[in-house]
């Protein structure tokens, strides 16, 4: 078995085994998305619930993608905040979703240890599509995959994750699955967006962007979430391109073979100038097709399959 | 559980042989290797499909194009049953609309393999036609499935199991039956 | 007369118990001997007295009734949660005789008549002394002084816009100014709103780790210190309400060196627990202020004992079971603590060396008390028996559905603590006693 577990609610609680295993199954996944048809029968007949308490377009479509390519039944349930406000619980969404006999429910939620919480009441497999700045597993899984895909082997790699630290679930969840693989992770952003005490995960922590990508093998440039900075981290967009944005000039003090990924959706010439973003360096329309195939292997992974079955064959 | 082996049912030579005589029944049947390809199921049908590649080359003296099949995803009993992890994979280095295909199996049982394999093929093309040819049929079909080309038929129990050995997994080649004990 | 606990005697002797008060654990068993629901004697030995129904307490300690400073009952306006009645049940079971209800109900208690209401709605209760706090500002809105001497002689005690900052810092200074005059203490909720912003937990490593918006110290220290120097400047009498980091702890030793006339409180949960029980984004964990981190547990631990806080209070702050399912950012801050008040504090401080059984007795009882001008608290001869008799190495296991409160949202559900309330006595009669099975008490 490659997983153990019932849900993947974050990168924190999977193995570098698990990892590295999740990432032989989706390298498989992708392989069918050559072909002339794009998805295989291995989930007919099963019911995934896709819960979406928080607008997501991406993301959500990836899930949906992965799972109409494993052919499960789909459901889409995003809903509206007043809903809520309305005064119903997770828990009574929840179960109202058990009493569904769904086999799996991919959940995005504003709150931190949303997923966690739906995974403890409810028997069917959970799967975290993001759970406020928490944890953003299969995002964390697709970035790893991408880079293991350039780089081989993590271990002493150098990857600095650029960006507001603080909000970000991508970033955690990028943090606990390349520190298991035995990556060296620098963050690196204003002093406002880089929250104290991640050093004690195992991170270097650099505010000055020059430093922080000198020796990068690979650097993850995170969405300046312009819409959750109501204290203002900071100045403008226009400062925040100049102290930590990733420009040509960047680019060029990379080391040689060094890649730029980003989880989209971008904001050109924020975080990232529009030239780098259409350039050579970048790797970002990988991630996307490595999203899918991630996310199929979890779910897959998640539903019983498992590799070991396969083709010995005879008996 | 234990697997006994009870016997040895082919030994190498045993193989090459059967394999030499399907390699002619199928040029025969095909007239010639025109179009034709070979599609090994992971993962002992690989092997054996490279050893009737290598049967057929001899007799005709031209190479015929070879394939692998993964049939993971296409399996019917999605299970939370299953050993240790190994990963195989699809390779379909041409393309299989209007080929006649010769799918090589180890062992033809329930027939619930072959109807995957027929499905994966279907995904990447429509070939002319597909043959099925395998090394051991023991019987106790569970779909309507029959074989074109067959090695040696063996009648089992279904307590029975045969294992097929190769060269590149077993570091032997030879074909046995045996059952599973309890201790 | 034989003692009979179905009907508690008008005159009785409680007997062979270790009188634990004035900060001292007596080593010598003694008595207690209550008439018409007075203490009418007390001390070591046997008293020569002969034909009153005798409590043989064996092995327990008896100790004045325990005195919170800082209790919600949610009544009026939030009636599923608490009411004062089972509010007044759970300081019962906790070993409470006097508490000090704060003003944040709705509506707010900030006029004479409210105050009223609450102290009929204790009486009718008849579990415990209810003393109101009223609210500093009408509504607590924070812009202007509520009518405190009509609602002192009503029967407030103090005044404090708790479960909000006094925001304004004039009217902060005006409130400690008319207090001054009246003789009663301002409670401060001390927090800096624009510090704190989203947060719902500690701002540390955990928040950090978890995901979830952080609530600096620096929130607490700065407010704390504002409020020091007002104290400082007006004279009058500052209470600051649950003290969690360790910088406010220094800031409140520095100003009682300096002579301000400043007392403070501190929760149990403040000196038990540090932010890493939020881990699994229980909302049992959440409170404000937050669970800091084990430095400020132990600073909270050692200011109790060398007195920088006076006393324990518990911030019991209950809420109804589907609140707390909500998602830990979106649930509401607070815990029960009444029932647990005693188990924790002799757990978290007295099996740990901090302080004496006797010293954590005279921070539920006398010293609070006594800083309120509340008239409870001692056990002393002519004062009302409100006594509790305790078995203070009696190991329990909190469990959820054993509350008298009618909320349980306790942090402490499932652990084992050391230290138990096994009757309660207001006034001579009986409140609370420990019916658990398999145990006879006296």
């Amino acid at each position: 078995m490659i997983l153990q577990c019932k849900d993947v609610l974050g990168l924190e609680d999977m193995s570098a085994e698990e990892i590295l295993g999740v990432l032989d199954i989706a390298n498989r996944f992708r392989a069918v998305f050559d072909r002339p048809v794009r998805s295989v029968p291995i989930m007919r007949g099963r019911t995934v619930v896709n819960f979406f308490h928080e607008p997501s377009t991406r993301t959500r479509i990836s899930f949906e993608l992965a799972e109409k390519r494993l052919s499960a039944d789909i459901i889409n349930f995003v809903s509206s905040e007043s809903s809520f406000k309305k005064g119903e619980t997770l828990r009574d969404t929840a179960e109202n979703l058990a009493a569904m006999k769904i086999d799996m429910l991919i959940v995005r939620h504003s709150s931190a240890g949303a997923a966690r919480y739906l995974a403890d009441v409810l028997e069917c497999s959970v799967i975290n599509a993001g759970d406020g700045p928490h944890e953003h597993p299969t995002q964390g899984l697709l970035d790893i995959m991408t880079m293991h895909q350039r780089l081989g082997d993590m271990r002493g790699k150098k990857v600095t994750i650029i960006g507001d630290i603080t909000h970000s679930r991508v970033a955690r969840s990028n943090i606990w699955g390349l520190t298991k693989l035995g990556a060296e992770v620098t963050l690196c952003g204003p002093p406002t967006m880089v929250p104290g005490g991640l050093d004690k995960l195992g991170c270097r922590i650099e505010f000055d962007l020059a430093k922080a990508v000198r020796d990068a093998d690979v650097l993850n440039v995170l969405r300046i979430q312009l819409e959750r900075h109501s204290s203002r981290a900071f100045p403008s967009n226009r400062e925040y391109h100049r102290m930590f944005g990733i420009s040509p000039d960047v680019v060029r003090s990379l080391k040689p073979g060094a890649f730029i990924m980003h989880p989209g959706p971008m904001n050109r010439d924020v975080e990232i100038s529009s030239e780098v973003a259409d350039g050579p360096n970048q790797v970002i329309l990988d991630q996307v097709a490595n999203g899918v195939a991630v996310r199929m292997a979890l779910i897959y992974l998640l539903s019983g399959g498992d590799p070991g079955a396969l083709g010995s064959g005879s008996n | 559980m234990n697997f006994v082996e009870k016997a040895v049912i082919m030994n190498a030579t045993d193989m090459n042989r059967a394999i030499k005589r399907m390699a002619h029944e199928i040029v025969e049947a095909n007239h010639g290797v025109e179009n034709l390809v070979l599609l090994g199921v992971q993962r002992r049908g690989v092997p054996l499909a490279r050893m009737l590649g290598e049967a057929i080359q001899q007799v005709e003296g031209s190479e015929v194009p070879e394939g692998s099949l993964d049939i993971t995803f296409y399996r019917d009993d999605l299970s939370k049953l299953g050993p240790v992890p190994q990963v195989a994979s699809t390779e379909m280095p041409f393309d299989v609309t209007d080929k006649i295909v010769i799918l090589m199996d180890d062992v033809l049982y329930t027939g619930r393999t072959v109807r995957a394999a027929l499905d994966v093929i279907m995904d990447w093309g429509r070939p002319q036609a597909i043959r099925l040819a395998v090394l051991v049929d023991r019987g106790h079909r569970e779909l309507p499935v029959r074989p074109d080309f067959v090695g040696k038929n063996v009648p089992t129990s279904q307590r029975e199991i045969i294992k097929v050995k190769v060269q590149e997994f077993d570091d032997k080649q030879e074909v046995v039956i045996g059952e599973v004990t309890e201790k | 007369m034989e003692w009979s606990w179905q009907r508690i005697p008008a005159e009785y002797l409680v007997a062979n118990v270790k009188l634990c008060h004035q900060g001292k654990l007596g080593k010598r068993s003694g008595f207690i001997h209550v008439r018409k629901g007075r203490i009418e004697a007390l001390g070591v030995g046997t008293p020569a007295i002969e034909g009153l129904p005798v409590l043989d307490a064996a092995g327990l300690v008896c100790a004045p009734g325990f005195v919170d400073l800082h209790v919600h009952f949610r009544e009026p306006g939030q009636e599923e949660k608490e009411v004062v009645a089972t509010g007044s049940a759970a300081a019962a079971a906790g070993g409470f005789t006097s508490v000090v209800t704060m003003p944040n109900t709705l509506p707010a208690i900030d006029n004479g008549a409210m105050v009223r209401y609450l102290v009929q709605r204790g009486k009718e209760a008849g579990l415990c002394r209810v003393f109101p706090a009223g609210a500093i500002s009408p509504g607590r809105k924070g812009d202007a002084l509520s009518e405190f001497a009509d609602m002192i002689e009503a029967g407030a005690v103090a005044f404090t816009d708790d479960g909000s900052p006094v925001v304004n810092g004039g009217l902060m200074a005006n409130a400690l100014k008319y207090a001054k005059m009246l003789g009663v203490p301002i409670l401060s909720h001390a927090e800096d709103l624009s510090i704190i912003g989203k947060g719902v937990m500690h701002g540390g490593y955990w928040s950090s780790r978890l995901g979830l918006a952080g609530m600096s110290r620096v929130s607490e220290d700065s407010a704390v210190f504002r409020d020091l120097e007002l104290a400082r400047a007006t004279g009058g009498h500052l209470h600051i309400c649950h003290v969690s980091t360790r910088g406010a702890v220094e800031i409140i030793r520095r100003a009682k060196n300096d002579g301000v006339r400043v007392t403070a409180e501190a929760t149990p949960h403040h000196f038990s627990l540090d932010h890493s029980r939020c881990r699994d984004f229980s909302p049992l964990f959440k409170m404000n202020p937050p669970l800091r981190e084990s430095e400020d547990v132990e600073a909270i631990a050692e200011g109790l004992a060398d007195g920088t806080l006076d006393c324990i209070a518990t911030d019991h702050a209950p809420h109804t079971g589907t609140e707390k399912e909500y998602q830990f950012d979106q649930a509401p801050f607070g815990v029960t603590g009444l029932e647990t008040a005693l188990g924790v504090g002799i757990t978290y401080l007295v099996k740990s060396g901090v302080m004496d059984l006797g010293r954590l007795v005279e921070c539920m009882t006398e010293k609070p008390a006594r800083l309120m001008g509340l008239p409870s608290g001692l056990l002393e001869e002519g004062e009302p028996a409100d006594f509790v008799l305790l078995d203070p190495e009696r190991e329990w296991i909190v469990e959820a559905d054993k509350f008298q409160s009618m909320s349980s949202n306790s942090s402490f559900i499932g652990e084992k603590l050391t230290g138990k309330v096994v009757s309660t006595f207001l006034g001579g009669r009986l409140t609370w006693r420990d019916s658990t099975e398999n145990v006879k008490y006296p």
